[in-house]
């Protein structure tokens, strides 16, 4: 005797979650991608933003020194050092620390945005200009966006820092650096620290985060103009290979 | 979810992966162009000036 036996149906491949099985994949694999996403953010903190801020700097650099050759082709020496309708957003200057590279060179941004400093090194628009009486104030990045400023505690006293504008190279010696609280706005005084005093130096502040990869404090580093030189007599000591 | 992603996105499984890493792609366009830039000033770690409170 034979019976008809129904076979039963195969079983689905993938047989659907429910309830708190579907919720529990659900929730991990959310997690994960969370997990993946902050990665990202890791790789783009620590290389994109350094990758689109060289080439910003680089793009500053190139403006200005274009400018440079336009303006000087009625005078090379004479004439303003930088438009007199400078905005925030454009570089000026050029800036040059030998103790942290031969190679290292900035441009300096008129302005201390987030957006100014992604270019180059920022100037503190209310502080003096390169070479003037009072306190030239710059702040760069110490840790992504071109980290201009990554290796400033490696600074001495009696390191030379160049500014080189379109008709001037000015020469600072710096002083050791030292750390304040990131509401210290005084170290950008024209007199560093003496909110009434008279500037009679130039003076220059270089400023940064600290520690590196964190930004609770400040570390600041001062500097007296100590030589003036037209860029009719080339580049100054400080900017010779092996100075 | 990525279960049901895999259900859902159309052809062979060939083109599933093709279809799924351009997916990906454009979302790390989306985060590198815009989600982290907004982000970026947000977060405490590009403070490089002093400033009052």
């Amino acid at each position: 005797m034979t019976t008809v036996q129904a076979t039963p149906p195969p079983p689905p491949a993938h047989p659907p979650l429910r309830g708190w099985r579907l919720a529990s994949r659900t929730l991990g694999e959310v997690l994960v991608t969370l997990g993946c996403v902050l990665m990202l953010f890791v790789v783009y903190q620590l290389w994109w933003t350094n990758v689109e801020a060289d080439h910003a700097a680089a793009a500053a650099t190139q403006q200005l020194q274009q400018q440079w050759e336009r303006a000087g082709r009625g005078d090379p020496i004479n004439g303003p050092e930088y438009p007199a309708n400078l905005r925030r957003g454009d570089p000026f200057a050029l800036m040059y620390i030998p103790r942290l590279g031969q190679r290292w060179r900035e441009p300096v941004i008129q302005g201390v945005s987030l957006d100014d400093l992604a270019k180059g090194v920022g100037h503190y628009p209310d502080s003096a200009m390169p070479g003037e009486i009072g306190n030239f104030a710059v702040a760069g990045h110490r840790a992504t966006n071109g980290e201009p400023f990554a290796y400033l505690d490696g600074l001495k006293a009696g390191d030379l820092v160049v500014v080189e504008t379109r008709t001037t190279f000015y020469t600072y010696r710096m002083d050791d650096w030292y750390i304040v609280p990131p509401t210290q706005v005084e170290v950008i005084d024209p007199v560093p620290n003496q909110p009434d005093a008279q500037p009679k130096q130039a003076l220059i502040t270089l400023t940064t985060c600290n520690p590196r990869w964190a930004s609770y404090e400040r570390l600041i580093a001062h500097g007296v103009l100590i030589d003036t030189r037209p860029k009719s007599d080339g580049p100054p000591p400080a900017l010779k290979q092996g100075a | 979810m990525y279960g049901w992603l895999w259900r859902h996105v159309p052809g062979p499984p060939a083109v599933r992966v093709v279809i799924l890493l351009a997916v990906v792609a454009a979302v790390v366009v989306l985060l590198f162009g815009w989600v982290f830039p907004w982000l970026e000033p947000r977060l405490p770690f590009t403070d490089v000036t002093v400033d009052q409170p």
